[in-house]
């Protein structure tokens, strides 16, 4: 996993609540068994018309959000399947956080095993990134290690992440490998559970 | 010692490692895998030189992306592969598959407690967040991503925050024609598709216990999309009685034994909740969801709201986009839309009570001419109860297709796809954007009621036309 420590782009905006992982990414992607190459399908049915052109319409196909790492999203965001290519089709598309007022308990841990930042935050700061970045290039900065968020005319604020979530991160470390250390207690474990169950 | 609820308690009995200010290292007891989530995860445990560490406690089965016709001819290539690369990959790593050549395949989340793989007290994952089913046997299930997956694969564990536990009480006594289906909608209608976020939900009170295990089932299945990665019900004699005598359910002595730990599990008496909610059974009406996510529901007597019943700006906003992606104008009366087209089946409403309750209906009846109607059960062994009661021919006499088992229609990954712009009743547990085909409008209702629907073509309050049944 690529490590994240800081991040300075600007932001794209997707003001709409509840958007589920069908809309993230749509079934008929899910048929392939790679892990990568899904960035062209995120937000299919939105994303293009009916003749494949992009949708002008649609608000992450706006000239100014283009290229944007850091994605600002409406509440519940990743609602509905636990299906791993919505992270996976977001940050294929180029996206490595995303904050939102809330985010789906799954989709969220999601995110953290594929390097993609959640932030949570509050109404205000919500409302305030809103009207800074809606239909601009707006930019700001994401320090994980000290858990805050700044721009350049003085806005600033913090957020709070887990310690071992927010160690993997920064660390871009396997998983599985750092489990694994806990061999021992996880045999333990299934000595002992056999007495139960 | 503090009392404590049974999903305390659970969760107390698997935690491998308990670090502060970590997450809990939990044990899984069961890990059910499809063909649609699993492909990435063995890949990675090949690329690592990793093992399986556990697949005696590992099940797969393939659902998602079978066809319900001629199920053994797969026209997508795409789709082929990713079921020969599931069969690969059982084979390699020895896992139990239930294949489309088995007795025991099905819907995952309907075939783990057929087989009396689902027990009450397991810690039960499937990379599926209809996961949550398995609650309904006092089991502590939820869904999980590709990751995660693989990091069950590998270690049998997972690092998980306890949740917050939230009490969901159903007092009294539902009405006829009210089913399981419609007390999880008016719930998620009356409370939101996020109310759940960060709890696990224990159901109770006298309607949660009077219902049978299909129903209780239908309940917990549709916890995630009250945002609740779990949901469970307390283990009682239903549970019991449901579980003895099936395929991979402990016998005999360890039967006996089971059960009393089992019995162990319940919610002390004094056992508080970070929340708790209570609804009474007698204010829940058959209903039917309108709009794009569970939430947008109503009793089938009501009609879809106006802009000025929105209680603010972002909920108005998502009624303006659903009335245009239903194609529904505001104030229209439930009963006043036509449909073209009715699922029953998923793993939310497809096991042998669901089938019943839309035979129950259709008995003698004919689908009106311009729906097309399909039913598709839960697993192969449903499929075959069913035919041995003859409830195969009620649904093909009617004008229904009778089907293989599989998601099929809930998710559409397959061919059984609702055309832009039509309009489905459906048994499942998703109304999103294109969830059953690009532009499809999906209506959610009970078994019953999408039975109805079938044979007027459009909504129908089944309280009524139960009545006129009795004339
Ligand atoms: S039936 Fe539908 S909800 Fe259930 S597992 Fe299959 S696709 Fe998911």
């Amino acid at each position: 996993m690529q490590p994240f420590t800081t991040l300075t782009s600007h932001i794209a905006v997707l003001n709409r609540t509840n958007v589920d992982t069908d809309q993230i990414i749509p079934k008929q992607f899910l048929k392939r068994i790679e892990r990568t190459g899904y960035g062209r399908f995120a937000f299919f049915d939105w994303r293009y018309l009916d003749n494949g052109e992009e949708n002008p319409q649609f608000e992450l196909n706006q000239p100014a959000y283009k290229g944007a790492q850091i994605l600002l999203a409406g509440e519940n965001f990743g609602c509905g399947s636990s299906r791993e290519h919505a992270p996976w089709a977001l940050a294929d598309f180029g996206f490595r956080a995303i904050i939102a007022p809330s985010f789906a308990d799954i989709f969220y841990q999601n995110c953290l095993k594929n390097g993609i930042l959640p932030i949570r935050v509050n109404e205000e700061v919500f409302e305030t990134l809103l009207k800074k970045a809606e239909g601009n290039v707006y930019e700001c900065t994401i320090d994980l290690e000290q858990q805050k968020v700044f721009d350049q005319e003085g806005f600033e604020f913090h957020f709070d992440i887990n310690e071992h979530w927010k160690e993997m991160l920064l660390n871009g470390r396997d998983e599985i490998g750092f489990t694994l250390l806990y061999e021992e207690q996880i045999s333990q474990f299934e000595q002992k559970a056999k007495a139960w169950g | 010692m503090k009392p404590r609820n049974i999903i305390e308690k659970i969760w107390d009995d698997h935690v491998v490692v308990r670090e502060e200010g970590k997450p809990d290292l939990l044990y899984i007891d069961l890990h059910l895998i499809h063909e649609v989530t699993s492909p990435q995860a063995f890949e990675g445990l090949r690329q690592n030189g990793r093992k399986v560490r556990r697949p005696d406690l590992t099940f797969a089965t393939m659902d998602h992306n079978i066809p319900t016709v001629n199920r053994f001819v797969i026209e997508d290539d795409v789709a082929k592969n990713q079921i020969s690369a599931l069969e690969r990959n059982c084979q390699e790593f020895g896992i139990t598959l239930a294949g489309l050549d088995s007795d025991d395949q099905g819907i995952v989340h309907v075939i783990g407690p057929e087989l009396g793989l689902t027990l009450p007290g397991k810690t039960i994952v499937c990379g599926d967040s209809h996961t949550s089913t398995h609650g309904a046997f006092g089991a502590l299930a939820f869904g999980i991503g590709t990751s995660e997956v693989e990091h069950v694969l590998a270690t049998q564990t997972l690092w998980q925050h306890r949740p917050k536990t939230l009490q969901v009480k159903v007092t009294g006594s539902l009405s006829e024609g009210v089913t399981a289906k419609d007390v999880i909608l008016y719930i998620i209608g009356k409370f939101g598709v996020d109310f759940g976020t960060g709890y696990v939900i224990e159901y109770s009170g006298e309607v949660i216990e009077s219902l049978s295990m299909d129903e209780r089932m239908t309940i917990c299945n549709m916890s995630i999309e009250a945002g609740a990665r779990a949901g469970l019900i307390a283990p009682d004699e239903t549970t019991f009685n449901y579980i003895k005598g099936r395929k991979y359910a402990p016998k005999g002595e360890e039967f006996e034994k089971a059960v009393a730990y089992w019995k162990s599990l319940r919610s002390d008496p004094g056992a508080t909740f970070d929340k708790t909610i209570e609804i009474r059974g007698e204010d829940i009406a058959p209903m039917v969801t309108w709009g794009t996510n569970p939430s947008m529901v109503l009793p089938v007597d009501h009609s879809i709201p106006t802009l000025e019943d929105a209680r603010n700006e972002n909920e108005a906003a998502s009624f303006k986009r659903a009335y245009e992606y239903m194609g529904l104008e505001p104030g229209t009366n439930i009963q006043d839309i036509e449909i073209d087209y009715v699922f029953i089946g998923s793993c939310t409403n497809s096991r042998l009570t669901d089938l019943r309750a839309a035979a129950n209906v259709i008995k003698g009846r004919k689908v009106a001419p311009n729906v097309k109607a399909i039913v598709v059960p839960g697993s192969q062994k449903v499929k075959q109860a069913a035919e041995q009661e003859g409830l195969h021919e009620i649904f093909i006499n009617a004008g229904f297709e009778w089907r293989d088992s599989g998601c099929s229609m809930c998710l559409s990954m397959n061919n059984d796809v609702v055309p832009p712009g039509k309009r489905c009743a459906s048994t499942s547990n998703r109304n999103f954007e294109g969830r059953q085909g690009k532009g499809a409008r999906t209506h959610l209702v009970s078994p019953a009621m999408a039975a109805v629907a079938a044979i007027y073509g459009k909504f129908v309050d089944i309280r009524t036309e139960k009545l006129e049944a009795v004339k």
